[in-house]
């Protein structure tokens, strides 16, 4: 596995933007999908709630 | 037939009228082309190079500019959900003020870019390709940017965002045309970009009129 | 198939296995494709800088792939009123966006050693890459100013069908001129034939993006028919 040479920063850097735009992919939507899926839970909740006393 | 061309001439009439029509928009040209040497220092040589390009740029925003209002003002007032219940399908209509917009603002500026052009060193002998690509390149502007004048009438963006959505758009015709014009200064075949660019304005008055009745629709609905 | 993930219901419980699933493929797809990459001689003549391609080429790969998704889910919203279409397509905007940046600065990267500029506009395919960015960027500029949903949804999905139309004229306008400016196209990256040891590698991530999107996706769409049904129930629980 080789990295060098003098170009090293530039794959380096390369490498490094993709793995960052990877991990806020991957983070942001995880955060999203699981706030949203909060929120859902929480609004269905109430309605059963309320579907109690109609 | 007269249904259209009524509305022709309420549109010319309210486009000619409204503050100055051609008027503003081949200023604006003058006004911007007068920043290039200003800007890039008045070296021939350099204005010369990119002069078809930068008329072509300036073309394109002047017509982008002038189209801001072009469903806006109908939309804000009514007229235009009376246009879309009328006996003229929406896309027709649409095309009918695509065409107003045109001879009032477009075909003006594809009679003034010579000036601008010959100003930052295009050879005279360019004139004449020089009018008929802006007078096509003007059209396929006006009816490509008509799409993001009826997309924005549901948005709160203003002629930023409608320029936006539209300009990567443009990127064809302005291609085209400027190749056609530098192609011939340097003794290259013109024919093809003229070709491609006549292509492109056709296929912009079919389809795009289709887009705007839509957009309409949405914000009407 | 396609219309079975019309029904909510159904893509949920689809995505629910098939996000985690590709997620998984991805990673090992990624990881073995790396390490193949990684381990190769270096170029003859770009040296170590060959190894970008592995993650350039599969970004830009993916981020036509996104538009191409975002086109075909506009599509299926505006014709046959599909419910998760919709949400589909405002799911593919960004990570759209966030593949074609990195494709975008990866190529940069890639080209000052390469060429000596940190851009070349003489590179058709890395000059289509930004003209995507800037349909992505508008698709969600749009989206992001419009209140209504509903209407949202219906200009969104006409400029991204306008685009879509459009992106090959785009691409083959922008070939063109390079062709008139410079005659045969110098820039071909990666030269015109990919010698083998590279090929592999470069097919193995070029798939684990793909089904990294793919995952991605699914988790992001699943997001917003879950975001949208919320709207729905606060909706009715105001009045």
């Amino acid at each position: 596995m080789s990295f060098g040479g003098k170009y090293a920063p530039f794959v380096i850097g390369a490498y490094a933007i993709s793995a960052v735009m990877f991990l806020w992919m991957v983070i942001d939507t995880l955060l999203r999908a699981r706030s949203a899926r909060k929120t859902l839970e929480a609004l269905e909740a109430e309605r059963r709630g309320a579907g109690d006393a109609p | 037939m007269s249904g259209l061309g009524v509305l022709l001439r309420r549109e010319l009439s309210l486009t000619w009228g409204a503050g100055g029509g051609p008027l503003l928009s081949v200023g604006f040209l003058i006004a911007a082309t007068v920043l290039f040497p200003l800007s890039l220092g008045s070296a021939a040589q350099i204005l010369g190079a990119v002069a078809a390009g930068l008329v072509w740029v300036l073309l394109a925003l002047a017509s982008l500019l002038s189209l801001e209002r072009l469903f806006a003002r109908d939309f804000e007032d009514g007229a235009l959900d009376i246009i879309a219940l009328g006996p003229l399908p929406l896309e027709a209509s649409c095309a009918v003020k695509c065409l107003a917009a045109w001879l009032t603002n477009g075909a003006p500026l594809a009679l003034a870019s010579p000036l601008a052009a010959v100003a930052l060193g295009e050879p005279v002998g360019a004139v004449p390709l020089i009018v008929l690509t802006a007078a096509l390149g003007s059209l396929a502007f006006v009816f490509v940017g008509g799409i993001g004048a009826a997309l924005s009438l549901v948005s709160r963006g203003g002629a930023l965002l409608q320029t936006l959505i539209v300009l990567p758009l443009l990127i064809p015709p302005v291609i085209f045309g400027a190749a056609a014009v530098f192609a011939w200064t340097h003794g290259l075949a013109w024919t093809p970009g003229l070709a491609l660019l006549a292509a492109y304005a056709l296929a912009a008055i079919g389809l795009g009129p289709i887009a705007m009745a839509g957009a309409c629709r949405n914000a009407l609905g | 198939m396609i219309s079975g993930f019309a029904n909510p219901h159904r893509f949920m419980s689809f995505s629910r296995w098939a996000a985690p699933t590709l997620a998984l493929i991805a990673a090992a797809l990624l990881a073995l494709g790396l390490w193949l990459g990684l381990s190769a001689p270096p170029d003859y003549q770009q040296g170590e800088t060959v190894r970008i391609m592995f993650v350039h080429v599969p970004a830009a790969w993916t981020a036509m792939l996104a538009y191409l998704c975002l086109g075909g889910a506009s599509f299926a919203s505006l014709v046959f009123r599909h419910a998760v279409a919709d949400a589909a397509a405002s799911a593919a905007a960004p990570l759209g966006a966030a593949f074609t940046a990195a494709a975008l600065i990866t190529g940069s990267l890639w080209g000052k050693p390469m060429w000596g500029t940190w851009w070349a506009w003489g590179d058709s395919r890395l000059v289509s890459v930004l003209v995507l960015f800037l349909l992505f960027v508008g698709y969600i500029a749009l989206r992001a100013s419009i209140e209504d949903e509903g209407k949202a949804a219906r200009a969104a999905e006409i400029l991204a069908l306008v685009g879509l139309i459009n992106l090959p004229v785009i691409k083959f306008s922008v070939d063109w001129w390079n062709t008139l400016h410079q005659g045969e196209s110098i820039f071909r990256a990666g030269g015109p034939l990919i010698a083998p040891v590279y090929l592999i590698p470069l097919m193995l991530t070029g798939a684990g993006y793909s089904a990294a999107f793919a995952a991605l996706w699914l988790t992001r769409t699943r997001m917003e028919v879950r975001r949208r049904r919320s709207l729905g129930l606060a909706l009715r629980a105001a009045r």
